[in-house]
Order: structure tokens, then sequence, then C-alpha cells
């Protein structure tokens, strides 16, 4: 009772509301204060006195002395659980080798090209030293390479990216330099889109299956989030705006807000092309919702089917909508079969993002020597000609080879009219119609056939049992070995 | 119980100073009428004091709430009022915004919006923050109208960008050399983007080289990046989550800024350094901040140095980074040692001895060496800055593993992989560079201080890094940083020369301007002594 006779002296007495309330009020404050100049643990190391005994007195496994990593790099250290990592990295331990390793697994999993390596090998034998030390006047100028130059990329570089990029899509849409920003490769150009379009914890819709790449590019370190929107093979995966606004709406319901649409276009990893009424329509969508619309049009150059590709590019460019939503993202990686070289770029209708985007590249600018290399490469029309012809061919033929192999097992493929690899439906080779069956299979793929193939769930794909298999990295002889061990495979689940 | 007893009878006893005092305001008591019925019945003491405890914490409640559209807090009545006021607000306020989210969306709206002009849609706040900083307006002026001997004569001369052309002639001999490794090898395909294991090695001789063979680096610590931006940007991530800060002594290299705080959302605090000091970092400044930065609950993650230090270019001593460390560890962070420089140290050989942290950190037994990570530049240390090659060197597992998987978003090519590796697997190349380089800087910096010093302009003395820092104090109008980007504009627009003010690098006194020295040749160096001293007239 001692602590509320004063109060009640004060209440009965003048101006007894206010102290009254002011006294137990102060009470409590001071209990908060006191709560917080404790709560930092008695086991701060910052509070003992240091002598340097203590030092050796830390063993190093304890973990009271060892310093910690901020906790977002804990994820990214840890090893990733997707299955696209875990058969990229099996494959590492035992890969497969005509001569050396027949045993070998066969990897089916990285989209790479090397169909055209002939050619390149040819043009960088000839031209490559040329390129890097080539000189305005007479003398080759060591300080056009070696001294720091725009981070955006040298304009001379990104004329000709403009140019090359229009040329692989067909001269339909012409691309201005000024609108781009030379990346070093894709991953970085996905990283810096979503840095630029959406803040930490605001989400991008995105058409499944999808790229498996796109987890790590956006989410370790931008904070973005990914709201799958299901397609499914009765559309031969194609995205639909019903989907689009069912996943949009439930993204607001659950109070995420939406900046933008991200989609790959010849899809990866179904390979499909999207038409030009599915691109007006998420336009026309995006435009609705006022968000953004990223499309990654990496594979643009390997289109190899009957179906005309279109890029967004061109949609934006036909009027009507508002096209500073429009960002396009291409690399030379998978098109030139140039992986090493580490060149992509960003193609926006916005200026902030092209500004900004400029001063990121102080993290992700490609070196000038390779510019340097990139501007001959590109500029030399004659052989882009050649490489691209040969290149749409030896993947048509290969894809032929490929899918006929496959459904000579009973095993169909989607509709595909572009990219480095194909959708393979192996459902028929599941134990169980799930994701646990699916991942058994991507097991015995691996150990039993010894072949890396990406499995569905890797891609967020909603139906289990499909597969994507990149072969463009095969020689001809390599087809009837994986064609042999997938029959085996088949013939003993299906016994 | 006895006490409940008394405190009745005490009350019983003086019924009228309660009406009395009511007379006041008898709504007033109505909360408090409430309180004393309790404290005269069983319990008295918690409930007593439970209820205006509970009556303030709504109260603080609900002002955190209000804050922003009402910061001034209401007197008393609000008391009394504040259960059912926290109540009435927040069901005004919320009805409200959820009428605005409930309203339908039809295309007419998105144009009407005003959140942006037209239908245009906005870019995220983050970039918003980077389209605003990070401007250089000298480098700017540079790349309209750079000076050329015979070509431009009046044009700006830079001495702001830390590049080195004095060695320009060895590399050009090295890249024209090297054009038959280059097109043979594999450069196409795909590489693992933290560098390949021969880079690596070469990378960590060339860096032990540095030290005189002092320290051996171990490759399979080492994590390579394109430039020490990126390799800042990386280590800062893994080292610390978003809201925490890194001290950092100042002046300072004015990268730190952006490599630091644009993507990573992280903070620096500066601890500034005097010159009364010559700029030494001390170790009680970095407690005194760190124990502010605590005060104010911002968690401290690290401490970020350079060594040989920019802008001053002074080496830091053995005692020096014993005392970091030891402050490290007490404070349990890390140190972030930015060692881009080390292979650029012009000093007398005996008096300039340049220490890795590596050193102490594999001196000290039991020493855990986990908080220590080095950023080292390649391309700064080759004069090849255009190759975008940096490395991180840590002895943190767990930031290894990490950064490699984000070098991803900053690779080194495989023809910059390639090209790097046929110039320093030869290390008769690498001695011979570092040997003609450091001469060379060693001539054009005694040349430029001793030109600074005929003016009545010292600097302080340094024995690496590109640059020297120059006491411009007796040049500026106004002791102040206004005065100080006043000569800043003087030197761009009348000396037509670029150089970097103190400011930019948190240089906490006013006067002090860096000159990177590397940018010129001989006969550069007298025009840039006779526009100083055009400016200096000017000012008197």
């Amino acid at each position: 009772m001692r602590l509320i006779v004063p109060l009640r002296g004060v209440i009965q007495g003048r101006g007894g509301l206010f102290v009254g309330s002011l006294i137990p009020c102060c009470l409590f404050y001071f209990l908060q204060l006191y709560l917080k100049g404790r709560r930092p643990p008695p086991s701060d190391p910052t509070e003992l006195p240091r002598t340097s005994s203590r030092s050796n007195l830390f063993s190093r496994g304890n973990s009271i002395g060892r310093v910690r990593v901020s906790s977002r790099a804990a994820p990214v250290a840890k090893p990733s659980d997707s299955p696209y990592y875990i058969g990229l990295e099996r494959v590492k331990t035992d890969p497969y080798d005509r001569i050396l390793n027949t045993n070998g697994i066969i990897q089916l999993g990285l989209a790479e090209s090397t169909l055209c390596f002939d050619l390149l090998q040819r043009w960088m034998s000839e031209n490559l030293m040329e390129s890097i030390m080539q000189s305005d006047h007479g003398e080759f100028d060591i300080s056009s390479i070696a001294m720091y130059k725009p981070f955006e990329g040298l304009l001379e570089l990104r004329v000709a990216f403009a140019d090359f990029m229009s040329r692989i899509m067909g001269g339909k849409v012409s691309f201005d330099p000024s609108n781009m920003v030379i990346t070093a490769g894709g991953t970085p150009a996905i990283e810096v889109l979503a840095f630029c379009l959406a803040d930490h914890g605001n989400a991008f819709l995105i058409p499944t299956p999808y790229y498996p790449g796109f987890e790590r590019d956006i989410k370790f370190r931008t904070g973005v989030e990914l709201i799958p929107v299901h397609c499914r093979s009765s559309d031969n995966f194609t995205v639909t705006v019903s989907a689009l606004e069912q996943a949009f709406n439930q993204a607001r319901k659950r109070g995420s807000k939406v900046s933008g649409i991200l989609f790959s276009n010849p899809s990866n990893p179904v390979g499909n092309i999207l038409s030009r009424e599915t691109l007006h329509a998420i336009l026309e969508f995006a435009q609705e919702k006022n968000i953004h619309v990223i499309s990654d049009e990496i594979f643009a150059g390997s289109v190899y089917g009957d179906k005309e590709f279109v890029s967004m590019a061109e949609i934006a460019d036909s009027g009507e909508i508002d096209k500073s939503r429009v960002h396009i993202i291409y690399a030379l990686s998978k098109d030139l079969s140039i992986p090493g070289f580490r060149a992509g770029v960003i193609y926006s209708f916005h200026e902030d993002v092209v500004n900004a985007a400029k001063k990121l590249m102080r993290f992700s600018s490609v070196s000038v020597p390779v510019q340097r290399i990139l501007i001959s490469l590109l500029s030399d029309v004659k052989f882009i000609e050649d490489y691209m012809t040969t290149h749409r061919q030896r993947i048509r033929n290969k894809h032929i080879r490929f899918v006929e192999g496959l459904k000579q097992l009973g095993i169909p493929c989607a509709e595909s009219g572009g990219g480095l690899y194909c959708w393979v439906d192996m459902s028929s080779l599941l134990t169980s119609y799930s994701e646990k069956g699916e991942l058994e299979l991507f097991e015995k793929l691996l150990s039993v056939a010894k072949i890396n193939a990406t499995p569905g769930t890797a891609c967020f794909c909603i139906e289990p049992g499909w597969f994507r298999c990149c072969f463009t990295a095969l020689a001809d002889e390599d087809i009837p070995v994986i064609m042999d061990r997938m029959r085996q495979l088949a013939e003993s689940i299906r016994s | 119980m006895t006490l409940t007893g008394i405190y009745r009878s005490r009350r019983s006893g003086t019924p009228d100073s309660e009406t009395s005092s009511g007379g006041g305001g008898t709504a007033v008591m109505r909360v408090i009428v409430p309180l004393q019925g309790v404290v005269q019945g069983h319990g008295g003491l918690v409930l007593g004091s439970v209820i205006p405890c509970a009556f303030f914490y709504f109260l603080q409640f609900y002002l955190k709430r209000n804050r922003t559209d009402d910061p001034e807090p209401e007197p008393d009545p609000a008391i009394q009022n504040s259960a059912s006021s926290t109540n009435n607000n927040s069901g005004s306020s919320s009805p409200s915004q959820s009428e605005l989210n409930g309203l339908a969306r039809s295309l007419s709206r998105v144009i009407i919006s005003p959140r942006s002009s037209g239908a245009h849609v906005s870019v995220s706040g983050r970039a918003n923050c980077i389209l605003k900083g990070g401007d250089s307006p000298g480098l700017r002026r540079v790349e309209e109208d750079s000076y050329d001997e015979s070509g431009n004569p009046d044009g700006i001369i830079e001495l702001g960008l830390v590049q080195n052309k004095l060695s320009l002639d060895v590399i050009k001999d090295w890249v024209s050399q090297t054009s038959v490794g280059l097109s043979s090898s594999g450069i196409a395909s795909y590489e693992p983007p933290d560098g390949l294991m021969e880079l690596k090695m070469g990378v960590t001789r060339l860096m032990s080289e540095a030290t005189k063979n002092a320290v051996t680096f171990d490759p399979t610590q080492l994590v390579l990046t394109s430039g020490a931006a990126s390799a800042i940007e990386i280590l800062s991530f893994c080292l610390a989550d978003s809201g925490n800060a890194f001290l950092v002594p100042t002046p300072c290299s004015p990268g730190f800024d952006v490599d630091v705080k644009w993507r990573n959302g992280l903070e620096i605090i500066h601890v500034p350094c005097r010159s009364s000091d010559n700029f030494n970092i001390s170790v009680t400044a970095l407690d005194r901040s760190f124990s502010q930065a605590k005060k104010r609950g911002v968690r401290i993650r690290g401490v970020i140095i350079s060594n040989p230090s920019n802008p001053m270019g002074s080496l830091l001593t053995r005692e020096n980074l014993y005392a970091l460390l030891d402050f490290t560890r007490e404070k349990n962070i890390h140190i972030i040692s930015n060692e881009i420089f080390a292979s650029s140290v012009h000093g007398d050989e005996e008096e300039a001895e340049f220490v890795s942290i590596a050193e102490i950190a594999d001196t000290e037994e039991n020493l855990d060496k986990e908080r220590v990570h080095i950023v080292y530049d390649l391309s700064k240390d080759l004069s090849f800055p255009g190759l975008r090659a940096g490395a991180i060197y840590s002895f943190n597992e767990n930031v290894l593993a990490a950064s490699r998987k984000l070098t991803a978003f900053s690779p080194v090519s495989s023809p910059s992989q390639h090209l790097l590796i046929s110039a320093i697997s030869k290390p008769e190349f690498i001695q011979t560079y570092i040997k003609t380089n450091r001469q060379r800087l060693q001539r054009i910096y005694s040349e430029f201080v001793k030109g600074l010093k005929g003016l009545g302009i010292e600097c302080m003395r340094s024995n690496g890094g590109l640059f020297c820092w120059a006491d411009m104090r007796g040049l500026i109008s106004s002791y102040s940083e206004k005065g100080e980007i006043e000569l800043w504009n003087k030197f761009l627009n009348i000396g037509k020369i670029n150089v970097t003010p103190g400011s930019c690098c948190h240089c906490i006194e006013p006067g002090w301007f860096r000159f990177c020295f590397s940018n010129l040749s001989d006969k550069d160096v007298l025009v840039v002594m006779n526009r100083i001293r055009k400016v200096c007239k000017s000012q008197d």
C-alpha cells in the first residue's frame, strides 16, 4: 500500500487528477527505461575488461568469441537445395567424356551451346587480338583499353549491340542505344532491374514453369518476392490474363505489392514462343494495374521453329500504351554461345531505370578489352549473318534428333520453337504422380541412367513429371548413348 | 491488510476534501474515482498501479501511431479520454485508407492518378535514392573538355580520378605479347565466376610480392570480383544486415559511401581523424563512436580502413594494425582492410614498409582470424582499371561461400581472366613492372610535392598510393566547407584542373585537397603548377 498512499493524498488535494495520473505514469516510464537499459545480455563481451589472456581462452569452435556474418549472408552461403543446382554439382563430380569417362553423368541441365564453336573459334583466331589492339590512327593506344571508361558501355558497343539485337529479331524493331545499359551478363541485368523496379518486400508475378536461376538472381540480394502464376500443359504452358489477374488479386489480399510481371520469351524451360496477342494482353494487363513488364529475351536468336518471335519492344513501340513500363533483358551467352564473355544488356524505355542502372554498373560492368572484342564481333555483319543461320539450323537438326529419339521410347515433349532445350513429359515413368515421384525419378536419372536433367519442381511447375533437357551441348553421337540409357531406365521402371 | 484499514479510515475521515477538489472539474474525477474504488477494495495495490500504467501505455501507443499527423501530445484531458480516443482515432483513420484501397480500379484512374505525370509507372524508392547521388560534376566536365597537350591545351587536367598512367608502356608490351595465348584458350565457355585457380594463384603471389613475401596468401581463400567496388559491396553485404553500420575513419575514400550504402542498406559512421595527429586513426575515437552508436541503438558490424590510406597515402604501422585488430576483437566486430594500393608503395625502401593485415592476423596465435577481410584490386595495381578485376581475401568460410555465389552478379569475364593469367604467371613481368612503376611514382611524387612547396603549399608525407593530400587551408577564403568548395570551383574553372576536395572524403577540416598525380607526365606537372599558381594569385 505504501505506493498508493501518496497517490491518494494527492488525489484528495488540489490538482489531484494531473499529479495522480502523472506519478504512476512516471513510475511505469522508469520501469520501461530500466528494462531497456538492462536489455543487452550481461554476457556482452564489450562490458568485460579485456586482457590479452582472454583471447587465448576462446576456443575456436566456441560460438561466444566468434564473429558472426550477416543473417542475410547465411542463406546465400549454404548449399542450394534446388535440384537444378544439386544436379549441376553432381555432374562436376563425374562428368561424361566420350573417351575418358564413358560411364560419367551426361549434362542436360546447363543451357549452353557448343554447336557453333567451330565458327567462333575461327573468328577469334583471326580477329581477337586485332580487335583488342585496334587503333584509330595507326599506333595502338593502350589507354583506350586500360583506363576507366563509362560503366554502361562504350557508345560504339551500344550501337553495335542495338544493331545486332534488331538483326536477330528479324529487323522488325529497332533499338535505341541511349536506352541501353551493357551489363556483365544476364544475371546482373535481372538483379539490377529487380532492384530498380521494386522495393524490398514487393513482388513480381512470374508465370510457371520458370528458369530456376531467377530464384537466386532476384531473391539473394534484392528482397523481391516471386509470385508464381501457374500455367498448365493443357494450354501448352502459356500464360493467360485471367491467371495473372487471379494471382494479382490474391497477392493484394495478402498485402503484398505487385510491382511487375517477369517472363521469358522464348520461354525457359518450355521453349514456346509467346504470340503477338499474348504479349498485347500482358502489356494491357500491366497498364491496367500500373505495373512493370520485364521480358527476358535471352533466347531470341535461338528460335528454330516456324513460329515467329516477337519482341516486347515491338509491341511497346506499336503505340497507344505507355511504354515506359517495358524493360527487356538480353545477353550474348546463349545466342552467340559466349557465356564466358559475360555480356548482357538492359533495354528500358524508362529514363530513370536507365540512369539508375548506369550508376549501378559500377558493380557489374564489362571489362574494356572485352568490350573492344564485342564491338568487332557484333559489327562483323557477314560473320553474324552466317553464324545466326548456322546456329538456328544446327539447333533445329539437334532438336529433331533428340525429340525423335525420345518419341521412340514413348516419351513426348511439349511443343517448342526456341531455346536450347526441350520440355519432356516423363510422367509415364513416375512411380507416383507427385512431386515426390518426380524427385525420385530425378535421382534415378542421375544415379542409374547417369543423366542430369532439370526436374519441373526446380522450375516450380505445378504438374509433376516434366523435365528440361538441354541438347545443344551434345555431339550427334551422344544422342544414341542418352537414348540407350533412357531405354534401360524406362524398361526397368515399366517392367 | 492493516494498511488497507488505515487507508480506509483516513479516506472516510476526509470526505469533503474530495468533493471540494472536484469543484475544479467533476468530469476530471471520473477517471480517478474507479481507481480509488479499486484501491479501497481487494487487490488494491496491484490494480491501482496497473490501471494508470495501462492508460499511460495506451497513450504512448496512441502517440506513436499518430506521430506524423499530430506530433504535439495533448495535455492532461487526453489522459482521461485516452482509452476512448484511441478507439475513435484508429477507427476513423483506417476506414478512410481501406476505402482508398477498395476503390474499383479502372484504366481512367491510372491516368488521373497524381502519383506521376500521366500514366507513368514509378521506379522503386531505392532506385530513386541512387538517381540522386553518386554524381561527380568534375568528372563530367573533364569528359567534355579534357586536356591534350597538342589537341586541347586549354582543356581540364584530370587529377581527381585515381588511375595510373605512368607505366602504360610496360602494360602495352605485355598486352601485345599475349596475342597467341589468348585466342587458343577456351575463353568463350563458362568458367567459375569467382576465378580460375590458375589466376587465383597468380593473384596471391602478387599480393605476397607486395608484402615482400612476409605473408603467403592461400588461393582457396580468394574470390575474384569485377573490381574493388563490387568486392566491398559483396563483403559488406555478407558482414552486416540492413540498418547496421560500419565505422570508417575519415578522411576516407569517397567510393565507400556508394559501395556500402546503395544496395546494401547499411550505414557508415565516420570517425574523424585530425591533422594535428597526422590523420592517424585513433582507437579512442573509434571506441567513442562505437559507444555512441550503441547508445543510439545502431549495431556496428565492423571497421573499414584503407592501407595505404586513401586520400592521405600514408601506410599503417604494425602498432596501428595491432591496435585496430585488438579493438575489433574487443568489440567482436569485423575488419575490412582495403589494400588496393599495396603494390603502389613509392616511399623510401627502408622506412616505407607496407604491412598487410593478413600478416598481423597470422602472427598471433589463437587469434580468431575470421573477422579479417582484405579487399584487393588487380586492375589498380596493374594500371589497368579497364580490366575490372578485384578480389576478396577472407579467413571466414561463410563469407567466402556466400561471396563465391554473389560473384555471379559481378563476374570477371574469361578473356580478362586469361589476359591476367598471361601477365601474372610470368614472375619477371611482375617484378619489372612493380620496380619500374615504383620508380616512376617516386619521381613524379617528389616532383609534384616539390612544385607545390614552391607555391607554399605543404603536403602530408605519403608513402603509397597514387595521390598526395595537400594542405590548402591558407588559400580558402573562409574556413568552412563553403570556402573549400569555392576554391574547388576556382580550380575547375580558372585553373582548369579537376581535384578532389576533402569534403568528398568526409574530412572534417576544410581546406585539404587530394591530387592524383599518377595521371600526369613530367611535362604536365609544370603545366599543373602554373595553373595552381594562377588560382593562388586570384585568391589573394
